[in-house]
């Protein structure tokens, strides 16, 4: 019920925005099938966001515009058409996948109008394709890999068992983990993508007995693994080390189950900075769960908006004097995750973490660990030519 | 090795027991009533979220299976009479447009009710843990899961071969109309047929949503294996979707854990990696392919063809 009032308090400002909206913004991301959850989260953050910022940018009133790309790179590319030349947007936040977005890519660029990715980081964006009013204000996809290599090493365990679903983001994960990662890598396992069963490399891992195991499995692939090696009463035998199997959403179907694992992050609702104290109470007492990071990023997505319309007084109209405001602002604007800047090819200079699941009471609680790495930067800055 | 391998076994049976469960109701729906039914991974579906609901609701695994069957069978009744029925006459294809639309629905049912987010369920407290089987440890939840497979495995036998009911059923499956004449309420039969497959699958739902994420949508990719099994099997034949799901889970798990160190034996490392691992995942696929060209009919076929 509460969800209704929600939807229907947004649908309200959303007609009120379309007749005296100064600035119209386009957020699209996929908003229905599996992995709906990623971009609901990105679309509830950056409308908490509008909210508590009196559904202005600077001294604009902002008009959302929401599109569901289905995870398809060919809706995908529609609806920057349709942003552009229907709804005559003066940004866009969301971008969905990074399949997704690598099809929107050349409209964006034409277009010229600051473009915020809150959810891919794809590696030709953050080399050799990288786009003067496109910005990653998420992650590079390896960020999290790299640190949870960096992490396993750092802790000096001396070999490591790597398992990721068989795609190119699986493939692309692992490489980043032994980027950081010196120590022997015993095994190296993809599975099918649609993979539901994971006993046969459950057993495979106990007759291995590594000193590290790191999976890559978004969504629910990684409560089907997690849950999988938690009952075979591994987790805590063989330390484990995950990216996008344990977040605050899959925490919600694991609660104890993950009791002990450790993942790599760029934020957690447990970071204990002003700006995110505020939006993790906020987005609790609006919607009832607590945030994740996709919502986190388009939280932030919407603050940088705010502090660049405020920095060219609201001409966004002047679309490169718009794009450059994105980018010189990066580094002031209020940012859940401390600190934060954009590097030269538009990715974020920003710190990684390793947290861990500990059990609290009969739930879980999430603790920082460690601060892996300090603003760090990816590793395809340097083919950016821009 | 070798206890490595019999743990590797066991999880192939154990894998074999759930698609069994799942594609037993699909093969009798199928083979015995002619009728493409894609909303079967709806009722898998909607019996793992009833018995995760129903578990975390009152803490009894027993109540929450049951409530499971039941609820996935008065769903699978319902299909049957509003979706199947006026379908029955018709081509494959209408079935096939009204059961994934079916399917569509159902997700989305489950999304609105469920919400999008993987949903907690938790084996119970006194099934929790592993034991040491073969020199690794094993869940005693999935040798429960083996367990039920079985029991279910042998239940459906006695009931197909050795009760009125399932006299009936086979003889309804190849004379229908000799059987109405007979004086049986075939409409009936097919009805009670209709709920006991859709009982099943949500039987397997209930069973797998302790290891498996609990979410709107997990019915799409069982479905795919379940039909795999049955055309493996034989389209009708309950044995026969027991040897092919235990052949294909088998083949499935032991390609996975063994083909990639099979092939290091002829290939460099990472290639034997890359190569093995693909073709492990398309093993399946291609022992369908395979039956298909040399037994079209499946592994088991029912006595009629």
């Amino acid at each position: 019920m509460k969800k209704l009032t929600g939807v229907a308090a947004l649908a309200g400002m959303l007609l009120a925005g379309t007749a005296q909206a100064d600035m119209t913004v386009g957020f699209s991301g996929v908003l229905s099938g599996p992995q709906a959850v990623l971009g609901q989260d990105q679309h509830d953050g950056f409308m908490l966001a509008v909210e508590m910022l009196g559904g202005k940018f600077g001294n604009q009133k902002v008009n959302v515009v929401s599109e569901d790309d289905q995870l398809k790179p060919d809706v995908g590319a529609q609806i920057m058409q349709k942003f552009l030349e229907r709804d005559k947007v003066d940004a866009i936040v969301g971008l969905g996948f990074s399949n997704v977005l690598m099809a929107e890519l050349r409209r964006i660029k034409e277009a010229g109008i600051p473009a915020l990715a809150t959810n891919a980081g794809p590696a030709p964006v953050a080399g050799k394709l990288c786009t003067p009013n496109l910005f990653g204000v998420a992650w590079q996809n390896d960020a999290m890999s790299e640190a949870m290599g960096q992490y396993v090493q750092d802790l000096g365990r001396k070999t490591a068992y790597l398992l990721a679903p068989s795609y190119q983001a699986g493939k692309d994960k692992l490489a980043g983990f032994k980027r950081y990662y010196k120590g022997q890598v015993v095994k190296e396992v993809y599975t099918p993508l649609g993979q539901l069963d994971y006993s046969a490399e459950i057993s495979d891992l106990q007759a291995t007995k590594p000193e590290a195991l790191f999976v890559f499995y978004p969504g629910g692939l990684g409560v089907n693994f997690t849950r999988q090696l938690s009952q075979s009463g591994e987790i805590g035998r063989i330390p484990y080390f995950s990216e996008a199997a344990i977040d605050n959403n899959t925490l919600s179907a694991l609660k104890t189950q993950a009791d002990g694992s450790i993942f790599g992050a760029t934020w957690s609702h447990v970071l204990d900075f002003p700006q995110n104290r505020k939006f993790v109470e906020a987005y609790r007492k609006k919607y009832g769960r607590l945030p994740s990071e996709y919502a986190a990023n388009a939280f932030d997505a919407a603050y940088l908006l705010d502090a660049a319309v405020r920095k060219i007084n609201g001409n966004v109209s002047d679309r490169a004097a718009f794009v450059a405001a994105v980018k010189s602002v990066a580094s002031e604007f209020p940012s859940v995750r401390g600190k934060f800047a954009f590097n030269s090819n538009n990715m974020p200079i920003q710190n990684v973490y390793a947290f861990g699941v500990v059990k609290d009471g009969d739930g879980f609680a999430v603790k920082k660990l460690a601060t892996v790495f300090t603003d760090h930067q990816d590793a395809y800055v340097s083919q950016c030519k821009m | 090795m070798s206890s490595l391998f019999l743990s590797q076994l066991l999880n192939g049976i154990q894998l074999g027991v759930l698609l069994f469960l799942l594609s037993s109701g699909l093969t009798l729906i199928f083979g015995i009533m002619n009728f493409i039914n894609l909303a079967h991974g709806s009722l898998y579906m909607i019996g793992a979220f009833i018995g995760a609901a129903s578990y975390n609701a009152s803490g009894s695994f027993l109540f929450s299976a049951v409530a499971a069957i039941a609820s996935a069978a008065l769903v699978g009744g319902l299909i049957e009479h509003l979706v199947a029925r006026p379908l029955y006459r018709y081509d494959h294809l209408y079935q096939v447009l009204a059961t994934f639309g079916l399917m569509m629905f159902f997700n989305e049912l489950a999304r609105v009710i469920w919400g999008n987010r993987p949903y907690f369920v938790e084996i119970p407290e006194s099934i929790r843990g592993a034991v040491m089987l073969f020199g690794a440890s094993y869940p005693v939840y999935r040798l429960l899961i083996i367990v039920v497979g079985i029991l279910i495995a042998l239940g459906a036998w006695f009931l197909i071969q050795k009760t009125r009911f399932g006299m009936l059923i086979r003889a309804g499956a190849t004379h229908a109309p000799m059987v109405s004449v007979l004086g049986t309420n075939i409409d009936l039969l097919k009805r009670a047929l209709f709920m006991l497959g859709a009982g099943l699958s949500g039987l397997a739902g209930a069973l797998a949503g302790p290891i498996l994420s609990v979410q709107s949508g997990m019915g799409d990719s069982v479905l795919i294996l379940a039909l795999v099994v049955i055309v493996v099997g034989g389209i009708g034949s309950i044995k026969g979707a027991l040897v092919a799901a235990m052949v294909i889970a088998t083949i499935d798990t032991l390609g996975r854990a063994y083909l990639p160190h099979v092939l290091g034996l002829v290939l460099a490392p990472s290639t034997a990696n890359t190569v093995g691992t693909a073709l492990a995942s398309m093993l399946i696929y291609l022992l369908m392919a395979f039956v298909l060209a040399f037994r079209p009919q499946g592994i088991i076929s029912p006595a009629r063809r």
